[in-house]
């Protein structure tokens, strides 16, 4: 039986926007709303995992606290009262911040990351923190020191990564909406995966002081969403200038939800043939090719386009990451905080032992690659050799958007696949992130939204990229897309 | 020892110096000067999880005043890096620091050894963060005897700035001389304390010797812990013989960290296998780029003050005043514009110069006095009492006292005299009839004046001083006497 999302719709699977209305009309208090959530979450959270910590007691707190606000006719924000995970590896301020890894299994951040001192200010309720891929490594969230995350839509696959608990929480109804974060995909291709909206901003857009870094040139924080409204809603809370983050972009932050229009008559649409690569499901193709004419007949232009260079971002992100990451990860040796082996009785000794037994096996595995790539000796032909190629991703991009104001590809080559079927081979698992990987690279836009499902009831996602700060052309084009895919399923849970 | 004239000293310094802005390098943490250990940390400085480096602009500044100062050419665009390695004082195991971009390149200082100047190349100004302070818990606070280290991170994050030379040093004196230069030009600047007892202040140095005429340059060892002028220079004298012995013996000089202990007066080796650092240096992604303007440069170059070198060469040419008072002079910047407010008031430069580097500056050190300015006398005083000097309305010898007690009450010269009734005598007439009274109450002396013996004369005026109390005017006096002589 298949659950549709429309009238009768529990409260936790509200979006933000119909949620918000209740709560101004008075329809339902924010208590109400997040006791829905944590009674929801009580009845799935087993079954899926996606969080490693939650907050109920503080969460309940604040909700009666919103319904003063809202009773006393304070100002209300898009997210005001809205119940909302955040992923565990954005630091929340005296709450344990782990991102699922060991050597930070107890670590409590002393400050607050600035977007969840934005969102703060809105009021909004914080559920918990969820589980992901350790250090934001991975692309199935089987790298969890807390055990993986179940996809919702069957709980023997994965949600994908890393942001899987975020995406899972959506997916399920525990959260209304929530934060990941995307260096490679993060975002999107568990989105994807589980059938809702994510998005990764601009790279700048968001400030990411307060994102325990992975790698800091690709890192950026976005939302995931149960639609493109949501979205563009969250993404007016948490963009704009931070002066505590040298990356972050100095300009005035739009209203996102001003370019939520139906139409995209007239927009140029690029297929990157490179994306549409070889190994992609056959239903994969099927449904984003189904979006591909729905487009046109929505009167945008849409062409192929070759952009050869796409070929090797693959290589080129592979390089890059571990490298950043090997050095961002440096820090964690038991000096300051988290985990040291006390039985270490020399510095040396300590270091590695802290390391050893703190770290994952793929953590461990990128930094060692990363590490390789910096070397005496090896840093010309692997990391200056990737930022050229990265240089010329870039370029090439420029130039398609010389042409066209959005591209379009799938999100994931690949339907959520089974829990262990990629474990042992990581480069298997890095081919999940092909399609999503060369927009990081160049710093740009792009947002998934649920095409539709295969045949054994598994989301597919479309992808929209959009040119740097063009968030504009994808929101219109994801929005009207939305529209015309009608998607509304929900998974059996 | 006759083997050492063989060999060449090849020396290059390593020069850190701590500037001393409000904040630290990327944060807004204050510095701290023997705080309470960690309270001026944040999650950036700590290295904590999510925490992002902000570039301190006023550092910023301070390094490129540095640079322009030793004549570098500034980068127009300088990046900064990562530099890799993991110790405890570091808190995120890299340090924020530059390395094939840095902000300033190709610059130089000349260093006045006396019979000639040695020209020093600087090959680059950079900025970079410093660490934090390691103690070792034991009795010795030496690593190798303790049980237990503590960190304190308030240094951790002060702004440094980088200075290295081309090898172009050749011998221990110069070295020091170069610091010394050096660390007067930074204290003119204003962007340091300079202390090298305080840290602020840090000096590494490469040494290798070379055979006088060889075309080879030797193996160089780098030499740490040299944390004074003395110990800088006697460190190298003892690691230049060093190497002299072991390649006289047909050795061959290791390259290796050597460290100098000032107890024994000697380096040695570090005990660590020393695998060669891979620092695995890559462009730190967390900030942008800086672009320098021409502008910004222009303007900070116009707040440097004169260098002293500069102000020298200057009052020799303005004030006609020899080397010697020129370097006096214009090392110190208070002093010097004492003494350039005094020529002023008065025309007679060399008059002023004698008296500031002579009674002014004897009196300033037997009471401890260590600027110019905080001393009691005014410049327009000082100019006063010497315009009363060379009217003749008292002695030169007089003077010195009546200064001694400008300097010690802070009063004009005028009231002094006037008060003391010290006004010396000049009057033909009055100082006429004391010189009768004294060539008649001295027959031998004049006798032996009139013969030719000269030296009777200073016996002469010193009777007639003593009959005025000092006051005659000496000159006149032997004027007079001679008139009266013949």
């Amino acid at each position: 039986m298949n659950r549709l999302a429309g009238e009768g719709l529990e409260t936790y699977y509200l979006t933000a926007h119909d949620l918000k209305d209740k709560l101004k009309k008075k329809e339902i208090s924010c208590l109400e709303a997040t006791e829905s959530s944590f009674r929801r979450i009580s009845e799935v959270e087993d079954r899926v995992n996606s969080f490693i910590r939650l907050e109920k007691e503080s969460a309940l707190a604040k909700a009666k606290e919103v319904d003063s606000l809202i009773a006393s006719g304070g100002e209300v924000g898009d997210l005001t009262g809205i119940p909302v995970a955040v992923k565990d590896n954005i630091c929340t301020k005296d709450i344990t911040t782990t991102c699922a890894s060991r050597i930070l299994e107890n670590y409590v951040p002393i400050y607050n990351a600035s977007v969840i001192e934005k969102l703060e200010k809105q009021s909004y309720i914080l559920l918990g923190k969820s589980n992901m891929d350790e250090f934001a490594m991975g692309s199935s969230s089987e790298n969890s020191y807390f055990g993986p995350v179940k996809n919702p839509w069957d709980i023997t696959r994965v949600p994908g990564g890393s942001s899987g608990g975020p995406a899972a929480s959506v997916a399920a109804g525990e959260a209304v909406c929530a934060l990941g974060s995307d260096t490679g995909g993060s975002i999107r291709q568990p989105a994807s995966l589980c059938g809702i909206v994510g998005m990764k901003p601009t790279y700048g857009l968001v400030s990411r002081y307060g994102l325990v870094a992975f790698a800091s040139s690709l890192d950026q924080i976005g939302p995931l969403t149960r639609d493109v409204e949501d979205c563009a809603s969250v993404l007016n809370a948490i963009c704009g200038h931070d002066e505590n983050d040298s990356t972050s972009i100095n300009r005035p932050v739009p209203d996102y939800r001003s370019f939520l229009k139906p139409d995209i008559k007239g927009l140029k649409i690029g297929i990157p043939s490179e994306l549409m690569v070889e190994g992609i499901d056959s239903e994969v193709r099927e449904k984003v090719t189904g979006v591909i004419s729905m487009a046109e007949d929505m009167g945008a232009e849409v062409e192929e386009i070759s952009i050869p260079s796409l070929k090797h971002a693959l290589s080129v992100y592979y390089i890059i990451a571990p490298s950043e990451a090997s050095s961002n990860l440096s820090r964690y040796d038991g000096v300051r905080y988290g985990y040291r082996d006390m039985e270490a009785k020399t510095l040396r000794e300590m270091y590695r032992k802290s390391r050893v037994e703190g770290f994952g096996d793929e953590v461990k595995r990128r930094i060692m690659i990363g590490t390789y790539c910096l070397s005496a000796g090896y840093y010309d032909e692997f990391y200056e050799k990737a930022r050229r190629v990265r240089a010329i991703i870039i370029n090439d991009f420029k130039k398609a958007f010389g042409k066209f104001d959005v591209l379009l590809s799938p999100t994931s080559p690949t339907t959520a696949f089974k829990i262990g079927e990629k474990t042992e081979d990581p480069l298997t698992m890095y081919l999940s992130d092909i399609c999503t990987i060369p927009v990081n690279l160049a710093g740009l836009p792009a947002i998934s939204i649920p095409a539709g499902l295969s045949r054994d009831r598994l989301p597919i996602g479309v992808q929209v990229i959009g040119d740097v700060l063009r968030e504009d052309n994808i929101l219109r084009a994801a929005y009207s897309l939305e529209k015309a895919i009608g998607f509304k399923d929900l998974p059996e849970l | 020892m006759g083997e050492e004239n063989k060999y060449q000293p090849v020396i290059g310094l390593e020069t850190h110096v701590e500037l001393n802005t409000e904040t630290k390098m990327f944060c807004g943490c204050r510095l701290s000067f023997g705080d309470e250990k960690n309270t001026h940390t944040c999650p950036v400085c700590l290295g904590h999880p999510g925490s992002l480096p902000v570039v301190n602009k006023k550092a910023v500044e301070h390094a490129i005043k540095i640079a322009l100062a030793l004549n570098c050419r500034i980068n127009e665009y300088t990046i900064f890096h990562r530099k890799n390695y993991f110790y405890p004082d570091m808190p995120k195991n890299y340090q924020i620091s530059q390395y094939d971009i840095p902000l300033g390149v190709e610059g130089h200082l000349e260093i006045d050894m006396g019979s000639y100047v040695r020209r020093v190349g600087i090959t680059r100004v950079h900025m970079e963060e410093d660490t934090g302070k390691l103690l070792h818990t034991g009795s010795t606070g030496r690593i190798s005897e303790s049980e237990a280290s503590i960190v304190d991170f308030n240094r951790a994050g002060t702004p440094l700035i980088e200075v290295v030379t081309e090898p172009d040093i050749r011998s221990p004196e110069e070295a020091r001389e170069y610091m010394v230069a050096l660390r007067n030009l930074i204290l003119f600047l204003e962007v340091s304390d300079c202390s090298m007892e305080e840290g602020s202040l840090r000096c590494d140095a490469n040494v290798s010797v070379m055979e006088k005429g060889a075309a080879k340059i030797g193996t160089k060892t780098e030499i740490k812990n040299l944390n004074s002028f003395r110990f800088l220079q006697r460190g190298l004298e003892y690691e230049v013989k060093r190497q002299v012995e072991v390649l006289e013996s047909k050795g061959r000089v290791i390259q290796q960290t050597r460290h100098y202990d000032n107890r024994t007066g000697t380096t040695k080796a570090l005990r660590s296998k020393e695998e060669a650092h891979d620092y695995r240096y890559f462009p730190e992604p967390d900030l942008v780029p800086i672009y320098v303007e021409d502008k910004t440069v222009e303007e900070i170059r116009k707040t440097i003050p004169e260098l002293p070198s500069e102000k020298a060469g200057r009052f020799g040419s303005e004030y006609g005043l020899p080397a010697e008072d020129c370097v006096f002079l214009a090392g110190d910047m208070d002093m010097a514009d004492y003494f350039e407010e005094s020529c002023r008031h008065y025309d007679n430069p060399k008059n002023i110069a004698n008296w500031i580097m002579g009674d002014f500056s004897a009196l300033m050190n037997k009471n401890g006095i260590k600027t110019i300015s905080e001393s009691r006398v005014t410049p327009e005083n000082l100019c006063r009492m010497l315009k009363i000097v060379d009217e003749g309305k008292i002695s030169s010898k007089m003077a010195k006292s009546v200064f001694e007690e400008m300097f010690e009450t802070g009063r004009d010269p005028g009231s002094i005299i006037e008060s003391r009734g010290l006004e010396q005598i000049s009057d033909e007439s009055i100082l006429g009839s004391v010189v009768d009274e004294v060539i008649s109450e001295n027959p031998g002396p004049v006798a032996e004046l009139k013969g030719g013996k000269e030296k009777a004369i200073s016996f002469l005026v010193g009777k007639v001083l003593a009959k005025t109390k000092g006051k005659a005017n000496p000159q006149l006096v032997v004027e007079i006497i001679r008139k009266k002589i013949g």
